[in-house]
């Protein structure tokens, strides 16, 4: 019976690599592995996706040539979601396991999620003003990714408003879980609230279906969205870890071997 | 057992008689609540049909600022005379004693501008039932602003200038009960039933209760010591 629960597991169950994750010079020394080849993939995949979706997309019937914003559009508003869930599930790791590289990703997710989440509301009201004649529309949709950007820009102003950092961290954790548990409520509440109100005429252009030739290049911006957000993510995290270690060892190990002091 | 309920009723008493000594805390708030709403009239316009559209969202606006206000009385002042650091450090669960000072606070900051909410709902010219339906939401959303301002609060306690980054932290995650509050209202005009509305507000206080104190003991332990 005893035997059993002594018994050393190995290999993934042993949880290992999960305690590895959390250390920040193990995370330093491996992003600085994949961060060149990241790079150049999310570069070259940037650059061949917007000039396919600028030059070589055919003109939409209905919208000419301003429909080619969904390809910024699109893969902004899905990473100001996924972003969200990114920091949510930082902020649980960091509560629960009390991981500090987790709160340390959380703090430089918060900006990036809140920098998407602009670029998606302005390339919509900037589509707007074409698609529906106006550059604003109190739409379920817009509303509820507004209030998004007021929940992103309170987790940063909270990150900054202290300055022991470790307690800055530990509390934007909480304020992180206490918005993912809000973020669907708020959904459905505005969804609620669109469907109470029933503006009259506004409607998306409704295509429901979307030609292929318009669609691959969507998704290849969304999947090169996803890696630019994992790519950005990932430096910051790297330049946090610097600036918190900097008293370590290993960190000023790194600087004098690079000549820096 | 006993002895929990006679602590959380300490701590119910305890706020409630310092608010009734310090008068202004909660008079003040519920006098902006007024004075912001009959403001209204005067900047926008007197007619009636107008005002009596725009009445369930200005009450409701104007009572989330109001609580927005009173809300450093919850711990702030028992942050700074050290009554915070007796709490804490009291053998009874902290969860438990946030919710009765929650409880206290509401009582002495929502409750009186529920009680007058018909009052500026008559001078806004809404019908007998939209009033009623607009107390019945006041009740059931309001506890839902104290929750949620008392879980800011304890985020932001030991912060010096805390209150405008605490209007920051709040009025989003307020947008549900808000968008519910007014919501209901608005429905009576149009001729719909209200049941679903009040279930998922009654849902959200629920949800409210029961977490809320925990995440705001939690961020007390974490920003105190």
């Amino acid at each position: 019976m005893t035997d059993k629960v002594i018994t050393r597991r190995s290999g993934f169950w042993s949880w290992q690599w999960f305690y590895r994750l959390g250390s920040p010079k193990w995370f330093y020394e491996l992003s600085q592995t994949y961060v060149p080849w990241l790079s150049m993939i999310v570069f070259t995949m940037l650059t061949v996706g917007i000039i396919w979706a600028l030059g070589f997309v055919p003109l939409d019937a209905k919208q000419g040539n301003s429909f080619r914003i969904i390809y910024i559009h699109v893969p902004s508003a899905f990473l100001s979601m996924s972003g969200y869930l990114v920091m949510a599930s930082f902020a649980a790791v960091s509560l629960i396991w009390k991981v500090k590289l987790a709160s340390w990703m959380l703090k430089c997710a918060a900006p990036i999620g809140a920098s998407m989440t602009v670029i998606a509301l302005f390339s919509g009201s900037v589509w707007g003003k074409p698609t529906w004649g106006t550059y604003w529309v109190w739409d379920a949709r817009t509303t509820f990714y507004l209030i998004l950007l007021f929940i992103y820009l309170s987790i940063i102003a909270l990150q900054s408003a202290y300055e022991q950092k470790d307690v800055a961290d530990k509390i934007c954790s909480i304020l992180a879980l206490v918005g993912t548990v809000n973020v669907p409520i708020i959904y459905w509440s505005v969804e609620w609230w669109y469907t109470l109100h029933q503006p009259a005429t506004l409607k998306l252009t409704s295509e429901s279906t979307i030609h292929s030739s318009m669609l691959y290049p969507l998704l290849l911006m969304i999947v090169t969205f996803y890696l630019m957000y994992a790519l950005l993510l990932t430096l910051l995290v790297r330049n946090e870890i610097l600036q918190r270690e900097s008293k370590k060892e290993w960190v000023r190990d790194l600087l004098d071997k690079n000549g820096i002091k | 057992m006993i002895f929990l309920l006679r602590a959380l009723w300490a701590v119910i008493r305890y706020d409630l008689v310092l608010s009734f000594r310090h008068k202004s805390n909660w008079a003040n708030a519920w006098l902006f609540f007024v004075l912001v709403v009959s403001l209204f009239p005067l900047a926008v316009t007197p007619d009636i049909v107008l005002l009596h559209s725009i009445a369930p969202g200005l009450i409701w606006v104007a009572a989330l600022l109001s609580m927005l206000l009173s809300l450093p009385h919850l711990l702030r002042s028992d942050y700074e005379d050290g009554s915070l650091a007796a709490l804490l450090l009291s053998p009874y669960p902290l969860p438990f004693l946030i919710l009765s000072k929650i409880v206290a606070h509401w009582l002495v900051s929502a409750l009186p501008l529920i009680l007058i909410s018909p009052v500026l709902g008559v001078a806004l010219h809404l019908s007998l039932e939209e009033i009623s339906v607009l107390i019945v939401t006041l009740l059931l959303g309001t506890p839902v602003l104290s929750l949620v301002g008392s879980v800011m609060m304890a985020l932001t306690v030991s912060l010096p200038h805390q209150s405008i980054l605490l209007s920051l932290l709040v009025l989003p995650l307020c947008v549900p009960v808000l968008v519910f509050g007014a919501g209901a209202v608005i429905n009576v005009g149009l001729g719909l039933s209200n049941e679903g509305v009040f279930a998922l507000m009654g849902a959200i206080l629920v949800l409210a209760v029961t977490c809320a104190p925990f995440a705001a003991s939690g961020a007390l332990r974490v920003a105190e010591f």
